[in-house]
């Protein structure tokens, strides 16, 4: 059922709003960060105002403006929106206060621009979320786009530049050379933009030209390049040099998922079930993506840096996503976007966690933190739950999501895929379990409390530990998301 | 006379009013002693001729093809040359964009342009009579009467006020110019022979032969080509755009580019539609090729005025690419195309007028790092750059997008190449704008903008805005004329 309702549109106007106050209260900090606390707790209980709805099957959709026939800016509220928007608008919760307590602490240059970009990098997820049309998501992406790049290149030394051009020339090389054409394509070929009504259908009609579908298709999913599928993925290790709360709150969650959500989006409202399984599109995006999954993971492997190693098991575990739509199988399909939950709670805190380390002691390499358990036993406690999370061990959240997509790749008996999951999954404990055994069975305690180090500030273990604690209770009960994510199937 | 003219519904004759009241205010400049008042003068002229323009939106009737708010009266009946005036959906917009960007181009000149005050504003009011009586004229005598008189005060423009290398771009800008208006002259005679009269609407959709049509459509491409302007034409333009004064740049951009395109829309495809059909491949390749060369030569451009000129010449690529792609998107794109260059274009180079009076500079380095020293300024450019390189959002999205839509459906090779430029845009106007904000590190005792340049700013912003988000008003307004063009063309496409 669909009705039709401004509703999706509030958790937009709210971003913008509080991004207005944030930037007019520069010269207030107290204030500014009083916005952005209050702008994001409102941001998300607008949110969760429409799950009923969504639980009740109905569909949430909104015009705002013709652009021309069959392209409109339009907005639509589906079971797949809200998981994207939960989490973003949730994790903005954590990240604001995380930020103060990071910001503050290291004494940052610039933090109203770094404030107002975080808030507009979140009204593109929000945006992204609702979309209700290929020109909305354009719009939104490329919004995200634009504003994150002064928040990477926030140090504004060579480091930052250099990552930021990477950044930007990835992005924005791919959205205007092949996601611009693709979106093109498509309403050539269909005469509209707007999103499908299931996931099985599509918007393309009967007798299209199966080539011009593929090359369409494949402009797509290489046209969302935040989704890190190699060989475009350069950019996520290289926009590590931002400040770590916007990896962690952007580049484990808003962007990246804003890129396999969009994937997710295309494949299943613009080309449906049927025609992918028709062209066996489904199957190469597949093979794709396992490529992605394992080499990415071996490259994590060899990274001494924590961030980068966290970088590169984004890169791995975003691939999961499309993965399990890929499969175009129901459990699949389930199990990758209800990743889009898990590993945007485990990542985020293990990320705070790399965050919580540099500001605590400066330091940026796994091989100089034996024994950093003693002197923090917080964060790296919350360390140790999200990467078993990130490794799939039950209860923890990671868990379910592996469960799932063994599952679909079982149903649709495709040993090669499962064997990639296994694979994975020992690579992810190869490269997440030396950490914590580093930091709480190595070194001695005496060197960390010589030297002084305790806990980061408040503002910071506390929404370190309670994401990890959110990760747990995800694993131990999935029911919420996963009864969501059945809302969208046939 | 009625069958292609709805007669004026007003009581008084809005088109003749709209060309002539400043011209008007231009002869009575002359009189004047003060440069203030002279000042005072020419903006309120301005204003006064665009309130009385935006009568016209008003009383538009945007479910007709026809032209309206018609005037005809005889002129030289031995020559069947008369004076007829008339709008249609293609022109409504361009005249807007013409009368208020006069005043802005009077406001933007305040206290830049010192010397010769009144005559800078006589040259000033001058165009834009000029400027507005093109789009108005639908006789081919009238049309080029016009044509030619926005030739003198430009050259001047540049000629007087311009910058250290004036002599060498006013001269070529003239003779580039010149060189058009002659095969432009060659093609109405042309036209005046082969149906006895110079009246426009009367040349249309008639049964020429190809190869009248042959010789017809190249007089008018070059002619038009020139202004546009299309590659290898075009290297008069950045000199041009380089050297004039602000005012100038932004009536060369704004307004004189469209004079090309407006030309291909009103007179090659309806005059010499089998021509235009068997060229079209040609000038595909040629916007394709200015499109993608324009974004090459911006990247490595130091001088912001020049890169903005070289857009210019990617942007209008696209312009073009929408017309030959002929189909009823790329027609509206290129129209919108036409509209969103004029306002951003325009607005970019408003923006170069204002750091250039604080650092007497055009060059990139010496107006880098303002993001702290001048940051309304900054938040203006950035708004205006990112709309520059079809930053979705704004406006020049939804004109690419309609370009590209128009394209891929018939020309998907050039709809590709397209694509190239629109990365390089991106590219180069990042770029740009990454240094302008961040490009220095050191304190200047700079000023931010005052309030007088905010003024005429934020009106091109609001557009920028409104344009890419809703721009169901303004194509319904020309939508009708459109697709009337589009259903007319439709026998003689491929």
């Amino acid at each position: 059922m669909t009705v039709e309702s401004a509703l999706p549109l509030v958790p937009i106007i709210i971003v913008i709003i509080t991004t207005i106050l944030i930037f007019l209260s520069g010269k207030r900090p107290n204030l500014r960060e009083f916005w952005s606390v209050a702008g994001s707790i409102l941001t998300f209980i607008s949110v969760a105002i429409m799950v009923p709805m969504i639980f009740n099957n109905q569909k949430i959709v909104y015009t705002l403006s013709t652009i021309a026939p069959g392209i409109s800016l339009n907005f639509r509220v589906d079971a797949l929106s809200l998981i994207f928007g939960i989490v973003s608008s949730f994790l903005w919760i954590f990240a604001t206060f995380y930020n103060i307590g990071y910001m503050r602490s290291l004494d940052e240059h610039a933090q109203t621009r770094y404030y107002t970009c975080f808030a507009v990098a979140i009204l593109g997820a929000q945006g992204v979320s609702y979309s209700g049309s290929l020109f909305s998501l354009y719009l939104f992406y490329e919004i995200i786009t634009i504003f994150t790049y002064p928040l990477v290149a926030h140090h504004q030394d060579e480091e930052g530049y250099a990552g930021a051009k990477k950044y930007i020339v990835y992005l924005m090389g791919t959205s205007k050379g092949l996601l611009l054409p693709a979106t093109v394509l498509t309403y050539v070929f269909t005469g509209t933009l707007d999103f499908a009504d299931n996931i099985t259908s599509g918007i393309f009609t009967k007798g299209t030209d199966g080539v011009w579908i593929t090359v369409t298709y494949g402009l797509f999913i290489f046209g969302f390049a935040k989704a890190a599928i190699m060989p475009l993925h350069n950019w996520l290790p290289s926009a590590m040099v931002a400040p770590t709360p916007v990896s962690a709150l952007l580049h484990a969650v808003a962007v990246v998922k804003a890129g396999v959500f969009c994937i997710s989006r295309v494949m299943l409202s613009v080309f449906g079930l049927e025609l992918l399984q028709a062209l066996n599109l489904g199957l190469c995006t597949a093979y794709l993506v396992s490529f992605t999954i394992l080499v990415a993971s071996i490259i994590a492997l060899t990274k001494d840096d924590l961030k980068a190693r966290l970088a590169y098991s984004t890169v791995s575990q975003l691939s999961y996503i499309v993965l399990g739509v890929a499969l175009l199988d129901p459990t699949g399909v389930l199990g990758g976007i209800i990743h889009i939950v898990n590993h945007g709670f485990s990542k985020i805190t293990l990320f705070f966690c790399a965050g919580a380390i540099y500001v605590a002691t400066r330091k940026k390499k796994i091989s100089d933190m034996a024994g950093i358990g003693y002197a923090m036993p917080f964060t790296m406690g919350a360390f140790a739950i999200a990467s078993l999370s990130m490794i799939g061990v039950p209860p923890v959240a990671g868990f379910v999501s592996k469960w799932y997509l063994l599952n679909g790749a079982m149903s649709i008996h495709n040993l090669p895929i499962v064997l990639v999951l296994m694979a994975s999954t020992l690579l992810n404990a190869g490269y997440f379990a030396p950490i914590t055994i580093k930091a709480f069975f190595q070194g001695r305690k005496e060197k960390w409390t010589a030297a002084d180090i305790k806990e980061a500030p408040v503002t910071m273990v506390v929404p370190i530990v309670l994401a990890a604690l959110i990760s747990v209770v995800l694993g131990i009960f999935p029911q919420f998301f996963s009864q969501l994510i059945g809302r969208l199937m046939p | 006379m009625s069958d292609y003219l709805i007669m004026n519904p007003l009581n008084f004759p809005i088109l003749t009013t709209t060309i002539f009241i400043p011209l008007a205010g231009a002869i009575l400049l002359l009189l004047m002693r003060s440069d203030k008042i002279v000042k005072g003068i020419a903006f309120t002229t301005g204003i006064i001729n665009f309130l009385i323009s935006l009568l016209l939106l008003v009383y538009f009737d945007s479910s007709t093809h026809l032209f309206q708010f018609g005037e005809f009266a005889r002129w030289i009946p031995t020559y069947n040359i008369n004076y007829i005036l008339g709008i249609d959906g293609i022109t409504i917009f361009l005249i807007l964009l013409t009368t208020i960007l006069a005043p802005m181009c009077v406001l933007c000149s305040w206290t830049a342009i010192e010397s010769r005050v009144k005559e800078f504003m006589f040259c000033i009011l001058v165009m834009e009579s000029a400027m507005v009586g093109v789009f108005c004229a639908l006789d081919l005598i009238l049309f080029y009467i016009f044509w030619e008189a926005m030739l003198i005060p430009m050259y001047l423009l540049i000629a007087v006020w311009g910058g250290p290398n004036k002599d060498y771009a006013s001269v070529k800008f003239f003779i580039y110019t010149l060189f058009g208006s002659v095969f432009l002259l060659v093609a109405i005679i042309g036209i005046y022979l082969a149906t006895g009269s110079f009246n426009i609407p009367n040349a249309m959709f008639r049964d020429y032969s190809f190869n009248f049509q042959f010789w017809v459509f190249l007089a008018f491409a070059i002619a038009f080509a020139i202004k546009v302007p299309m590659f290898p034409f075009h290297t008069w333009l950045p000199a041009a755009h380089t050297e004039a004064p602000t005012a100038g740049s932004v009536f060369l951009a704004s307004v004189l580019l469209k004079m090309g395109t407006y030309g291909f829309l009103r007179f090659c495809l309806p005059i010499t539609p089998k021509a235009s059909v068997f060229f079209a491949p040609l000038m595909l390749v040629l916007s394709v090729i200015a499109i993608i060369y324009g974004g090459f030569v911006c990247l490595s451009q130091t001088d912001m005025k020049k890169l903005i000129a070289y857009s210019s010449v990617a942007h209008m690529g696209f312009a073009t690419l929408g017309i030959f792609s002929l189909t009823l998107f790329g027609f509206q794109g290129a129209l919108l195309q036409m509209l969103n260059h004029g306002v951003t274009t325009g607005a970019l180079f408003l923006c170069v007028g204002i750091v250039y009076e604080r650092t007497h500079s055009r060059e990139i380095y010496d107006n880098a790092g303002l993001g702290k020293i001048m940051p309304i300024y900054v938040g203006f450019f950035g708004l205006f750059s990112i709309s520059s390189f079809a930053f979705p959002g704004t406006n020049n999205f939804v004109g690419e997008l309609y370009i590209l839509i128009g394209t891929f459906a018939n020309h998907k090779a050039a709809g590709f190449f397209a694509v190239i430029g629109a990365i390089l845009a991106a590219a180069y106007m990042l770029k740009l704008l990454k240094q302008i904000i961040w490009g220095r590190e050191d304190k200047r005792s700079i000023k931010d903008m005052n309030v007088r340049e905010i003024a005429y700013l934020i009106p091109l912003a609001v557009f920028v805005l409104w344009m890419g988000l809703f721009p169901a008003p303004f194509v319904h307004t020309f939508e009708r004329t459109i697709t009337h063009l589009t259903s007319r063309l439709q026998v003689y496409f491929p």
